[in-house]
């Protein structure tokens, strides 16, 4: 196998129940490659996302992450999410511990850190997205991009070296979206690994290597953003780009 | 009432300790009964989920009077016919422990309402980030849950200190029984019952204004 390549599916499915929501996927991803999924409500983007991290247990199929084999039972899934950073559509902070809480939380549980140097680390983290000045406030006093943001440091506190960002402005008010993609955009500079769920396709053409457009559980296609956006092949994807360009 | 005051006062007062300390203990084994069940019922194990349904089915579908005579009675007799010869139970034992299982099934469908109230975004969160389902359970999401649990929890404390009246019929010497007694001996019936009415009345009063303060702090910072 390519040393490159950090995520490796074959021949993913997932049903949930009789529901087949990936009905077969194939992808390489290689290491610091930022690739964006994109595809109409219900083409499985966000569950194919959540298998990479098996919030979702694939039902077959076989996902390798930095030569561990995480569709196996005997993989032990807490270590591999360790490095695998997650942001949702709704933020999902605790909002009964503090922004500096809820970043310290895990690493100081999990004793990747003292209680010392997780308070450094999550002090730097703020600082980084913006929020040091909110470190005791509570989630429910923050706005939603601030939400987000200070979501995007609790999973960089992990040091993680991928990351998964599920529709991640989805949930903002239009003048919050650009805080949390300028945040993101930082994390492209720095060659972190990264899978995207987004409708921002302005953004997704600006970051990503490549774009994998999925309809009704498959890749359709996948490419460059020029290829992929500018000079789409198939009609599902021509139609579905007419839609929300 | 003065008279029956100046000469059952301690032994009334005797009675309501008891009826306070079987309180403590059932809802002591009911809290730890109520935990268990609960994350049995919420966990995704079905063999576990069964047991869980049975047991809340099967408590709520009897009357605390009938098992509390189950087990006060019916099983030391149910030992005798097994050969089993002198096991008996003290009418504390009996009393709290029909009490503790009548109130661990309310309790665990409390607490299992709360666990399921928590959005389930903070369970995927966290493990997003590698912690353990159990661990997440412990650090997110219970301490999430114990907020809208609150009141309930209170409102069942309540009801098993009311509920402690039915265990008279073990003769257990609590306030209830004690309030037989004495209305049996003095023929001062009224008297007798607005004391005893008072006095369960003043604890949960104080109980409810405890309580309150309590939700007050667990709610603070939100």
């Amino acid at each position: 196998m390519d040393d490159n390549i950090k995520i490796h599916v074959e021949h993913l499915k997932k049903n949930f129940d009789k529901l087949e929501v990936l009905k077969d996927m194939s992808i390489d991803i290689l290491e610091g490659e930022v690739v964006v999924l994109l595809g109409p409500s219900g083409s499985g983007k966000s569950t194919f996302l959540r298998c990479l991290n098996q919030l979702e247990t694939a039902t077959s199929g076989t996902i390798i992450i930095d030569d561990k084999n995480i569709t196996d039972k005997h993989t032990d899934i807490n270590k591999v999410r360790e490095n695998i950073g997650m942001v949702f559509q709704h933020f999902n902070l605790f909002p009964h511990k503090t922004v500096l809480e809820n970043i310290m939380l895990v690493p100081v549980e999990l004793k990747k850190m003292t209680k010392e140097e997780a308070k450094d680390k999550s002090m730097q983290l703020l600082k980084r997205v913006g929020l040091d000045t909110k470190a005791d406030a509570y989630p429910s006093q923050l706005s939603g991009g601030q939400k987000q943001r200070v979501a995007i440091a609790r999973s960089l506190a992990m040091n993680p070296d991928i990351m998964l960002f599920d529709e991640p402005t989805s949930a903002l008010d239009p003048e919050m979206v650009g805080e949390v993609l300028n945040v993101m955009q930082e994390l492209v500079a720095e060659g972190m690994t990264m899978v995207i769920v987004t409708h921002e396709i302005g953004f997704a053409k600006e970051v990503a290597d490549r774009i994998v457009f999925m309809d009704g559980g498959y890749i359709v296609e996948q490419g460059t953003p020029e290829e992929v956006i500018l000079r789409p092949k198939e009609a599902r994807t021509i139609d579905f780009l007419n839609k929300v360009l | 009432m003065i008279a029956i005051i100046q000469t059952y006062g301690w032994m009334l007062l005797a009675a309501l300790g008891k009826t306070i300390l079987l309180t403590l203990l059932s809802l002591f084994f009911a809290m730890i009964l109520g935990m268990i069940f609960a994350l049995m019922n919420v966990g995704k194990n079905r063999l576990l989920n069964l047991l869980g349904t049975v047991y809340v089915d099967a408590i709520r579908g009897v009357p605390l009077m009938v098992l509390a005579f189950f087990i006060y009675f019916g099983i030391p007799s149910g030992m005798k016919g097994m050969g089993i010869q002198n096991f008996r139970l003290s009418a504390l034992q009996a009393g709290t422990m029909a009490l503790a299982l009548n109130c661990g099934a309310y309790m665990a469908e409390i607490i299992r309402a709360g666990i399921e109230s928590v959005d389930k975004g903070q369970m995927e969160a966290s493990r997003s980030l590698g912690l353990t389902y159990g661990k997440s359970m412990r650090l997110v999401v219970l301490p999430q849950a114990i907020r809208t649990m609150v009141p309930s929890i209170i409102n069942q404390f309540i009801i098993t200190l009311k509920d402690t009246s039915i265990l008279s019929v073990i003769a257990f010497p609590e306030l209830m029984n004690m309030g037989k007694i004495i209305s049996g001996n003095t023929g001062m019936v009224l008297q007798t019952w607005t004391i005893v009415g008072v006095m369960y009345m003043a604890v949960i009063i104080t109980l409810s204004k405890i309580a309150k303060r309590i939700e007050r702090r667990v709610n603070r910072g939100r």
